[in-house]
């Protein structure tokens, strides 16, 4: 009987059988104090409709879900072994007989991948014609785009560099802060006391997001792993405070003053974004892509070869030169750029800032994007990141019946679990990632890739 | 080259270091002999700016780098490869070795390729992850990646630790044609008679102080030396 729960197929399957039931219940039908019990049995007992093909009792309904879901990652399994095989077999093949095959083989997979991204922005662009709704667009922009900008900059932070940052909401604040401050939305006096064009914001707000982080990193990240996780938090919570108490310069709870839209106005170019959500949808779409090009060109460059060889080792790292305070620091910077330019597109489009928008929660969901993404996998943060967040955007537009908001985090820890099981270095982890979390399984993995994210600890070794 | 004047290290309350002073000269192999917790680790941690002395100078090529931090060393010509080897896990052995000459501006191809000419197994596992490799491949993938620095010190914390005989045998040969090749080597050891075979002249510490130090030579023979490190009784 032991020996079955060690298989791993069986320990897969129970978890799934787990969750089926976890799911049952949280979406079946309220108790009553009446009946304490009336809840969980009508749970199952209830009647339920399958795909509006044909309505049975819950139990089986979700029998038959659970079904479909181990097919389905059966299926998966079996189609991905297959491909790896064939890909093995074709490099030992091309090994042995010439070396010009690899070489080609890497080019196709590199120009495949190419292919890959231009069909997902073709696809990106023609997408506003085809979700046509408006408060869908409005959202894709603000709950979809506006997070990947975040998901992709915290990625910089605890991905690429391996710094635990739980206060990244604090940069996004500021970005919108900013957007009100140059825009004059706020009580106190903009810069140089005149009004800008809410497009100056853009550079004002990346510049002061990574000024900020500039000035938080530099203290804090003498820190390591948790310390630097408990400091971030504190930062988060500082900036979040500011914003709900300092009335006569943020507006306090009451939020600021109404913000402009983004407008051009040069010669006889003028061009207002108005309520209408498209514009923005570009807009955001085009930096996205420009982050999403800088952040994978830094993560293959010398600063990005840095930030990896201190997250693996930082004493290593610096007995080679490498300054380890400089290179996180710098990840901190460049991970807020993006966050600061998310806060203008939020704070323009929704015309208000107030602080309850700022809180740890949203830092959290962030980071939720990030680790289930796959950490330290551009890719994999992006997909993962459109999967939580369409599924977050669909349960608010056409929320099931019963449907509570709060509920959304039961959700989202059921789909975290079920991730965790299954793909525990993320949706679409990046190679060496990967291979950091499957030595750590493996108990194999050397302290330094232990204390993840935060590299070696100096405390304890200086004890030792 | 290198030289240590009165340098005190303190960890807290803790003193490890109660006033140490050696030097080393161009083109020598020194060894600095000790139980443990003598001090022997502490010194090569201030000697690569991991922990900075509470008093006393340290200077190089007379230059005082007493404050120097760490990450500044291996610019100065100073390698240090640290006990417990610190290999990058996930990175290949080829990585590793381009990270060892991550502060230089010049082609460096050539190293890469006298690297492994000195450790010919590291060629065969060059595209191997470090964290797979043995600790003896690891420790010369270490040595391997300091050396990628053009160094004129290396500093080696312990590199017999862990290893099988013959492993130890080669990683001193392989540290004897460094000096060979014109770096300067200081060598932190428990294993004396290894050590002390290659190196020119020793410094033996004891409680956070050089208790006495002399040629090679004279240590292998010296009674308080052979037996508290080579295990011989004393008559």
């Amino acid at each position: 009987m032991k020996d079955l729960w060690q298989n791993p197929r069986v320990k897969r399957i129970g978890a799934i059988m787990l969750i089926a039931v976890l799911v049952t219940v949280m979406t079946g039908p309220e108790g009553n104090g009446a009946e304490p019990t009336a809840g969980f049995t009508g749970s199952f007992a209830a009647q339920a409709s399958f795909f509006g093909i044909f309505t049975v009792q819950r139990w089986i309904v979700f029998s038959l879900l659970t079904l479909i879901v181990v097919g389905a990652i059966a299926l998966a399994k079996f189609v991905h072994r297959s491909w790896n095989d064939r890909a093995h077999r074709g490099g030992s093949d091309a090994s042995a007989m010439s070396t010009r095959t690899p070489l080609r083989r890497r080019l196709d997979m590199k120009s495949s991948r190419y292919v890959f991204y231009v069909i997902v922005l073709v696809l990106a662009i023609f997408l506003p014609h085809v979700i046509t709704d408006n408060s869908w667009q409005t959202q894709i922009v603000q709950q979809i785009l506006v997070y990947i900008l975040l998901a992709i900059g915290l990625n910089v932070v605890t991905g690429f560099a391996g710094l635990l940052d739980l206060g990244f909401v604090a940069f996004y604040a500021i970005g919108a802060y900013t957007t009100a401050w140059v825009t004059g939305a706020l009580p106190t006096p903009p810069p140089f006391h005149m009004q800008f064009n809410t497009f100056f914001a853009i550079p004002f707000a990346i510049a002061l997001a990574m000024l900020c982080g500039v000035l938080i990193g530099l203290p804090t990240l003498r820190l390591r792993g948790d310390y630097l996780a408990i400091v971030t938090l504190g930062f988060g919570e500082i900036i979040y405070l500011f914003a709900n108490n300092l009335f006569g310069i943020t507006g306090g709870a009451t939020g600021t003053r109404e913000i402009p839209f983004l407008s051009i106005h040069l010669g006889s170019l003028k061009y207002l974004w108005g309520l209408n959500p498209v514009p923005y949808y570009y807009l955001t779409l085009g930096f996205v892509v420009l982050f999403l090009i800088i952040f994978s060109s830094l993560e293959h460059s010398r600063v990005g070869r840095a930030w990896v060889a201190i997250r693996e080792d930082e004493i290593a790292a610096e007995s080679l030169g490498i300054n380890p305070l400089k290179y996180k620091v710098m990840a901190f910077a460049i991970g807020a750029a993006s966050a600061g330019f998310a806060g203008v597109i939020t704070a323009s489009q929704t015309l208000f800032v107030t602080p309850p928008t700022f809180t740890l929660q949203f830092s959290i969901n962030i980071l939720v994007l990030v680790i289930f993404g796959g950490m330290g996998s551009i890719i994999g943060v992006v997909l993962g990141g459109l999967f939580i967040q369409i599924f977050v955007v669909y349960l608010e537009h056409s929320p099931p019946s019963g449907y509570n908001s709060q509920d959304l985090y039961m959700y989202l820890g059921a789909l975290l679990v079920v991730m965790m099981i299954f793909r525990p270095a993320g949706l679409f982890p990046s190679r060496r990632r990967r291979r950091e979390i499957d030595q750590i399984e493996a108990g194999t993995a050397p302290d330094a890739v232990l204390t993840d994210v935060g590299p070696h600890n100096r405390v304890q070794e200086e004890m030792s | 080259m290198l030289s240590v004047k009165d340098a005190v290290v303190r960890y807290g309350a803790i003193t490890a270091l109660h006033g140490v002073s050696f030097e080393v000269n161009q083109g020598e192999v020194v060894t600095l002999l000790g139980a443990n917790g003598a001090g022997k680790s502490t010194t090569l941690r201030m000697l690569s700016g991991l922990h900075a002395p509470t008093s006393g100078t340290i200077t190089f090529d007379g230059d005082d780098i007493t404050n120097v931090k760490a990450h500044m060393f291996s610019s100065m010509g100073i390698s240090h490869v640290p006990e417990g080897r610190r290999i990058f896990p996930e990175m290949t052995v080829q990585e590793n070795l381009e990270m060892g000459a991550y502060g230089r501006k010049d082609n460096y191809v050539g190293d890469m390729e006298r690297m492994y000419s000195l450790f010919p197994i590291l060629k065969e596992r060059r595209k191997q992850l470090g964290g797979n490799l043995s600790g003896g491949e690891q420790q010369m993938l270490a040595i391997g990646r300091a050396l990628m620095s053009q160094p004129r010190l290396l500093l080696l914390d312990e590199p017999s630790m862990g290893l099988a005989p013959m492993i130890i045998d080669q990683i001193f040969r392989i540290i004897g044609e460094i000096r060979d090749g014109g770096t300067t080597v200081l060598v932190v050891e428990q294993n004396a008679a290894h050590a002390l075979r290659l190196a020119d002249r020793g410094y033996v510490m004891e409680n956070g102080v050089i208790a006495f130090s002399d040629t090679s030579e004279k240590l292998l023979h010296d009674p308080r030396v052979r037996a508290v490190y080579l295990g011989e009784a004393v008559e």
